[in-house]
């Protein structure tokens, strides 16, 4: 092949050079798929997905209207979950539950890692003040055990879905902060950093095409198994009545209005705690597998 | 040692500056304006005068924080706008409730945690090993409410073993101290096995089994105080994750602590007390923290701080 005109050799030689090493990210990516924890929390996940953006189409009936008469029924081959208090389908309830609590997630933990990762690569770039004022505000924010800051922000911004994004976001991001500050201060010390330096590249090139790629592995950890931990604060605060409020099919709110019939009728809840366990289990499930796949200092 | 201790004390005060303005902040950030969430709806123009003179809400807000960060340390936490009682007299009925439920969970957790961590480490990758593996993962995927709502249903409501609410015995502290604690358990059981890993592959555990020491001196003489100084701090941790749990679990169990104060604080719009439970409590998380860090570096005589 190295025969041929110059032309198409130079056009050969490249791919075949990258494909002798296989480089970091394929690598993993074989490890991931052999990794058991990784695949069964990513099928769950996966499911948990398909299942929350299909709602509508899977759902038997409307999530927030019922017949009072089909009140409190067991389950059945009309209601598969049965119904709740108000006559609601419960099977509908939860599909249409998957999708606030999916949106929760995904709009909690995005913002928590923007703010999380300009500070944290603020404070582990720069160093000296930053870092110290950052580091302290960190050590506040973790000041606040569990869902306490949460619930400090819900005490002055209020209840409802937004506010519950906030605060879930707000109580993540000391966590991503702290994760991207660790691997920017061992990444800057690296040679290759020091070589971008001495080329004369400028802070920002040096953050974003070496720093912050090599810190994604990391960071994609972190963001996993975040979203297993936010979706366990919101419906938290849910259930406590300071989330988001009923009649919205959200899981935690659902659990909240079950409680006063759990002894007539206990399958309404059973099942929307049941679906928080399973979406959780698959996020960590998945985190715990991507870490050991990912993370190079696990490799023995 | 002593300068480490010192050290840290010192670091402590702008974490605990930083608390009480975010405590003292909440007020500030609740639209509207605070001498009529303190007065109520319904104020007069002279009680909200009064109201304004004796909070100082007419003064300049870091001249109004330094006046709260006074009166805080010496406990002075304002009056409760429901109830009119003193925030510090319904913190002292509320919180040491909610400390003995959060001690009493690290202990189940604690024991449950330890036990299983070792049989799983003893047992690599054995049966055993694995459902301990798999238990712990369901046990931090648990939604909390949720595992007490199950308990209630099966111990209350179908065996009528347990009560499923209220105080008055050590009965009524069993099923909120094992939910409380479930995600702990899980949590501590993964340290001790890690940590039991790493102990057992040492030299010194591979010089003692070559001179004959039995297995199970190997593990709880030589190997086991190693591998606590690690577990040690997640017990610290996990107290303080406990107290957050606590909120959870008093409102699941209808339990009179701090973190059913603060809820019903919030629904009733009572600023000054849950201005006050999150001071008491992150004080308290700090605090616990500090301490557990402090036996670790007393434990470990390796690790030394500068």
């Amino acid at each position: 092949m190295l025969t041929s005109t110059p032309a198409s050799a130079t056009a050969e030689v490249l791919p075949a050079a990258r494909r002798r090493s296989p480089g970091f990210w394929s690598d993993a990516l074989r490890r991931v798929v052999k990794s058991r924890a990784a695949v069964s929390g990513g099928v769950i996940v996966g499911l948990f997905v398909l299942l929350a953006v299909l709602a509508p189409l899977l759902a038997p009936y409307e999530p927030l209207r019922g017949r009072v008469v089909d009140r409190l029924q067991g389950p059945s081959a009309e209601h598969w979950l049965g119904t709740d208090e108000l006559g609601r389908d419960v099977l509908s309830r939860v599909l249409y539950g998957a999708r606030i609590s999916l949106q929760i997630q995904i709009a909690a933990v995005g913002l928590a890692l923007l703010v999380g990762t300009a500070l944290g690569v603020t404070a582990g770039y720069i160093g000296r003040w930053p870092d110290m004022l950052i580091m302290r505000l960190v050590d506040i924010m973790m000041a606040f055990p569990g869902i306490f800051l949460a619930l400090a922000i819900i005490a002055a911004l209020g209840t409802g879905l937004a506010n519950v994004i906030v605060a879930s976001a707000i109580f993540l991001v000391p966590q991503f902060a702290r994760v991207v500050r660790g691997s920017v201060l061992t990444l800057k010390e690296m040679e290759f950093v020091t070589a971008a330096r001495a080329l004369g590249e400028r802070d920002l090139t040096i953050v974003g095409r070496y720093l912050l790629p090599n810190s994604l592995a990391p960071i994609i950890v972190q963001t996993t198994l975040r979203m297993a931990t936010v979706l366990l604060t919101a419906s938290g605060l849910s259930f406590l009545g300071l989330g988001v409020q009923p009649p919205s099919p959200e899981w935690g709110a659902m659990l909240s209005n079950a409680r006063s019939y759990m002894i007539t009728a206990p399958h309404v809840a059973t099942v929307p705690g049941l679906a928080i366990m399973l979406v959780v289990l698959g996020f960590n499930l998945l985190g715990d597998g991507l870490r050991d796949s990912l993370d190079p200092r696990l490799r023995e | 040692m002593l300068a480490y201790v010192v050290r840290r004390l010192l670091l402590l005060v702008p974490v605990l500056v930083g608390v009480s303005m975010v405590s003292f902040a909440l007020l500030q950030l609740v639209p509207g304006d605070p001498a009529l969430i303190l007065a109520g709806e319904e104020a007069t123009e002279e009680v909200l005068t009064r109201i304004r003179q004796e909070y100082g809400l007419n003064r300049p807000l870091p001249v109004q924080f330094l006046a709260y960060l006074r009166h805080a340390v010496v406990g002075d936490l304002g009056v409760s706008i429901q109830s009119r009682q003193p925030v510090w007299t319904l913190l002292k009925q509320r919180f040491p409730f909610t400390l003995k439920l959060a001690f009493l969970a690290i202990l189940v957790s604690a024991t449950l945690g330890v036990v299983a961590g070792i049989i799983a480490a003893t047992n690599r990758n054995s049966p055993l090993d694995i459902a301990a593996l798999l238990g712990s993962l369901v046990g931090i995927s648990l939604p909390i409410f949720w595992l007490g709502l199950l308990a209630i249903l099966i111990f209350s409501v179908r065996l009528h073993w347990l009560p499923s609410g209220g105080t008055g015995s050590l009965k009524h502290l069993i099923m909120p101290a094992l939910v409380l604690g479930a995600a702990s358990s899980a949590v501590i059981a993964r340290t001790t096995r890690a940590s039991m890993l790493e102990v057992l592959r040492q030299d010194y555990v591979r010089t003692a089994r070559a001179k004959g020491v039995s297995d199970r001196l190997v593990v709880y003489r030589h190997a086991l105080g190693n591998a606590m100084i690690p577990i040690l701090t997640v017990f610290g941790l996990e107290f303080g994750y406990n107290l957050g749990g606590a909120v959870l679990t008093e409102t699941v169990f209808s339990l009179p602590g701090v973190g059913r104060l603060i809820v019903e604080g919030i629904f009733a719009r009572d600023y000054p007390v849950v201005q006050g439970a999150l001071l008491v409590v992150a004080t308290t998380f700090v605090l616990v923290n500090l301490l557990t860090d402090v036996a670790y570096a007393y434990f470990d005589p390796r690790i030394r701080y500068s």
